[in-house]
């Protein structure tokens, strides 16, 4: 209790659910062997925490940013540059962390202070603007960030494959530095997703809430409503940036499209709605059912197209065509926007998790 | 009724012409900075087309929200769509409009570019009701649907058109420039300068001249005491979402003559441009719409000539500094 | 007398809050009906869900034997209701003129109606092109009431005409309020000024914490000072 910082999850099933993934991503390593599981579990776990920091934002102040994505770019490629240019070694990635969170810390910083000077209803839109042009520029200075390319680097010593702690003998697979990656990812992600739990339980959080219930009534109670929400977008910032190192860490690369691209955008709204708005435990739901039907349904979408084309039927066949899954989420996110906008924790939670 | 003579006038409140200068100022700076007078021209030309593309495409969004607080996330895939449905005329009929007689060429463009316009117009009036009315008055929903209706409309488009860059030749008698003496301007830009210019006037005399205009005009300012006077603004919003989302149908096609090619990218890429001249405009403001397109096509071709580097960023910087400026923008309308 | 309006059980809620808690009143057709009350009693509230900018939660509204209550507000005000609201509301980017286009739904601005309406408010064919957001806020109020009677209505809902406004022009608003009651119309005028409700008053409503707690004869309650004192907490004489 005192670790869920006194907010459970208030559902039975919802509680099995959580125990479930999380015992899942645990074992992961130990019950489903095979690399391509890894990679699933392990972007479950980055994705979690990312989209809970973005849930803190969306859920908790209700306000839109599309920006979120550039403090998660932010965080790979302080990794992927700093292994890159200085080496792979722990003293770079503590060059990344010192430069990559001060860095996120100080753009959240600007974009709240701007954004508040100006109507809130520009907020969106100013953050997509900002985000699009970082995007720009982290594929034109190749020189800095390899472009469209992105970088690939090498990882320390202790976290590669070839870094073998325990043999095959025992588990019938090598325990190498790859599984302790996996490891750091998923417990750096368990303690972000817990520090967020403290932050919206905390009477910050609270007042957070009453923001986004009647901004003006919050005001006239005497808060200070600018500090409050600048406040929330950093600490976002700094855990998406977070999260961003982590990828890095994981994919040993990034890129446009594996950190900065407007579909991961999309990827991280899908999984706020689907998981449930303003409960944190939605970003967990959301990340797990989404990245497992990213990773699974595709390859069913790929059958039935196949089944499709071959029975001869018009449109359906470019319509089930893998490429086009984001079609279906997109009319899946609709539906749940439009349906349960409380998402799968307000669902089994039983009441609406968020007001209105 | 007859004319009434008022027999005394209040002072008009100055008129706010700073916003107006700044588009004009701008390019004056230009001249010693640009140096040749000739690449001045064609960069100035250069500006105004694009600027008035990016108009024909905004005036929309920025119309729909001052009139019903309503942010469509999804105004990009109108203009997607607007440029892929021209193909549809103009691919097929591609003799035509490579044929060497002007006449026989707008013979295809016109019924393609209202083709487009019927189709978004169309998809204006499915997207008010299906996405934007069931969330009606809520602004987070409102985002979020309209940016799930972003996403299916651009799949769609990959599933009907497939991925690959979809060439859109200009028509023959528009391709090629005037020549002027050492200066050449070319015939597609002027022509699409025109178009703008036309679609400017036009909706500010609706605005100002009609019974309609005078209701989105009291609508945009308070939408409550236009009903208590009897009329539906639902439907009014309606016919201007639907007109808006023709006009950025519209916009598609000329800016895929422009670029000579359509991908459903360049939704997501315009609607960054275009929420960034409605946010300079000020929200509402069709006036303020006008000139921020046009400040933000001269940032982006001037800044492109002169420091090829800034011009990633141009625009941010752009907005950035007219909001430092006026933080509700160059025109504040709504006092919502 | 018929009642051209009835309310009956109205219960109104903004958000969470129980504005009204059962509204029962009727007006009578052809006579001015005041509501009177403390600030926050209701009054507007009562007329916005009359005008349909409120939806009553229970209760029923009728006009002319119709019911209006589940009606849209555009509907209501076709059926014949012109609205002042409290805020003013004038379109300040349009003209005078043209908030009075706007204001005359059903054609061309009628030029003997315009004549009586100037006959009062000689400032607005002053200033007929000028724009509305630069009228002071008298001739901005008059503006208002002038949108509401531009054409004939049956049923004319006025919210707090004479608020803010200096004495003198207090005295010559109550002038233009009786010159459109001699026309016939059917008035309920929401107002603070005793004086005003006094001068214009054939019925009285009083409210308070929404509900009416009081209805009657308006000459009845202006010679009851102790009746004015325990309803409205206020003595005649010494507002006057
Ligand atoms: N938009 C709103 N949201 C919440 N409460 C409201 C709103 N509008 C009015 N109220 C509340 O409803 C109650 C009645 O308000 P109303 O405006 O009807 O009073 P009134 O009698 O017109 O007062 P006044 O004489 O000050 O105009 C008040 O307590 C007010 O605080
Ligand atoms: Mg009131």
């Amino acid at each position: 209790m005192m670790i869920l910082s006194g907010d459970p999850p208030r559902s039975r099933t919802l509680s099995i659910l959580l125990v479930v993934i999380v015992l899942a991503l645990l074992a992961t390593p130990f019950i489903f062997p095979g690399a391509k599981a890894l990679n699933v579990a392990a972007k479950i776990c980055i994705f979690a925490a990312l989209v809970a920091s973005y849930d803190l934002l969306l859920g908790y102040t209700g306000s839109v940013s599309f920006a979120h994505t550039m403090f998660y770019g932010i965080g790979s490629y302080a990794i992927a540059i700093s292994l890159y240019g200085l080496g792979p070694n722990w003293a770079s990635v503590a060059v990344a962390v010192a430069a990559g969170l001060p860095l996120a810390l100080l753009l959240a910083l600007a974009i709240g202070l701007f954004s508040l000077r100006v109507e809130a209803i520009f907020f969106a839109m100013i953050t997509l603007a900002v985000a699009s042009a970082f995007l720009v520029l982290a594929s034109q200075l190749s020189w800095l960030t390899g472009g469209e390319d992105g970088r690939s680097f090498q990882l320390p010593e202790l976290l590669r494959p070839g870094t073998v702690f325990i043999g095959k003998e025992w588990f019938g697979f090598p325990i190498n530095g790859r599984i302790l990656t996996y490891y750091l990812v998923l417990s750096a992600c368990a303690l972000m997703i817990l520090a967020l739990l403290r932050v919206v339980n905390s009477p910050f959080g609270r007042v957070l809430q009453a923001i986004r219930e009647n901004r003006f009534r919050a005001e006239a109670l005497g808060y200070r409503t600018v500090f409050h929400l600048t406040y929330a977008n950093c600490i976002a910032a700094v855990i998406a940036a977070c999260a961003g190192m982590l990828n890095a860490l994981w994919l040993r690369y990034a890129g446009p499209d594996t950190s900065l691209a407007f579909s991961i955008m999309l990827d991280i709204l899908l999984m706020v709605v689907i998981g449930g708005m303003g409960t944190i435990y939605g970003a967990i739901i959301g990340a797990a059912i989404f990245i497992l039907a990213q990773n699974y349904l595709q390859a069913l979408m790929s059958i039935a197209s196949t089944a499709a084309s071959e029975a001869g039927l018009p449109l359906l066949p470019g319509l089930l065509h893998p490429d086009r899954w984001l079609l279906w989420l997109g009319l899946l996110f609709i539906a749940s926007v439009y349906f349960f906008p409380t998402g799968v924790v307000g669902r089994l939670r039983g009441k609406p998790a968020a007001k209105h | 009724m007859s004319e009434i003579a008022a027999t005394d006038t209040l002072p008009k409140p100055r008129r706010d012409i700073a916003p107006l200068l700044l588009p004009v100022v701008l390019a004056l700076l230009m001249i010693p900075l640009v140096g040749s007078a000739s690449s001045w021209v064609t960069l100035t030309v250069a500006s105004l087309a694009m600027g008035m593309m990016i108009f024909i495409m905004a005036s929309g969004l920025t119309l729909v929200f001052g009139l019903m607080d309503v942010l469509n996330f999804g105004h990009g895939a109108f203009i997607a769509i607007g440029a892929y449905v021209a193909t549809l005329v103009l691919l097929p009929l591609a003799s035509w409009a490579q044929a060497d007689s002007l006449l026989t060429n707008l013979a295809v463009l016109v019924p393609a570019a209202l083709l487009s316009m019927g189709v978004t117009g169309a998809l204006g009036l499915v997207v008010e009701r299906v996405l934007v009315l069931p969330v009606y008055g809520q602004h987070l929903k409102q985002i979020l649907m309209t940016t799930g209706g972003l996403i299916v409309a651009e799949q769609t488009m990959y599933a009907l058109f497939g991925p690959q860059i979809i060439p859109m030749p200009l028509p023959a008698a528009l391709r090629g420039s005037f020549i002027l003496g050492d200066v050449a301007i070319s015939k597609y830009r002027l022509l699409a300068l025109l178009i703008g210019l036309v679609i400017f006037v036009a909706i500010e005399l609706v605005l100002n001249r009609t019974k309609i205009g005078l209701l989105i005009r009291a609508g945009v300012e308070n939408r409550e005491m236009v009903e208590a006077l009897g009329y539906r603004i639902r439907r009014l919003f309606l016919g201007v979402f639907m007109t808006g989302s023709a006009l950025a149908g519209l916009g598609g096609v000329m800016w895929g003559l422009y670029r000579e090619q359509v991908h459903a990218s360049i939704g997501d890429e315009l609607t960054v441009l275009v929420f960034i001249v409605v946010i300079i405009g000020g929200l509402g403001s069709i006036t303020g719409c006008f000139i921020g397109a046009i400040l933000v096509a001269m940032v982006a071709n001037y800044g492109g000539f002169l420091v090829p580097k800034l011009a990633l960023v141009s625009n941010i910087l752009l907005m950035v500094a007219v909001l430092m400026w006026r933080p509700r923008g160059l025109y504040a309308v709504t006092s919502r | 007398m018929s009642a051209l309006l009835k309310l009956s059980g109205v219960e109104t809620y903004i958000g969470r809050y129980h504005i009204l808690q059962g509204v029962d009143f009727e007006v009578p057709e052809g006579q001015t009906t005041m509501l009177l009350g403390r600030n926050g009693a209701g009054k507007t509230t009562t007329l916005r869900t009359i005008m349909g900018l409120w939806q009553a939660k229970t209760g029923s509204i009728t006009l002319s034997g119709e019911p209006i209550e589940k009606l849209a507000t555009p509907d209501i005000a076709q059926r014949g209701v012109g609205y002042v609201p409290e805020s003013m509301a004038v379109f300040s980017d349009l003209t005078v003129k043209e908030n009075l286009v706007l204001a005359a739904r059903n054609g061309p601005l009628d030029d003997a109606q315009l004549a009586w309406i100037f006959g009062f408010f000689p400032a607005l064919k002053k200033f007929w092109l000028s724009r509305a957001g630069s009228l002071s806020g008298g001739q901005k109020q008059m503006l208002s009431i002038a949108r509401a009677i531009v054409e004939p209505r049956k049923l004319l809902l006025i919210d707090e005409p004479t608020k803010g406004l200096a004495p003198a022009i207090v005295m010559s608003l109550i002038e233009c309020l009786k010159e459109i009651k001699r026309r016939g119309a059917t008035i309920l005028l929401v107002e603070q000024n005793f004086h005003a409700a006094r001068e214009l008053g054939d019925q009285v409503l009083v409210m308070d914490n929404g509900t009416i707690v009081h209805r009657g004869d308006m000459a009845a309650l202006a010679a009851d000072v102790p009746l004015q004192e325990r309803l409205l907490g206020l003595s005649l004489e010494a507002h006057q």
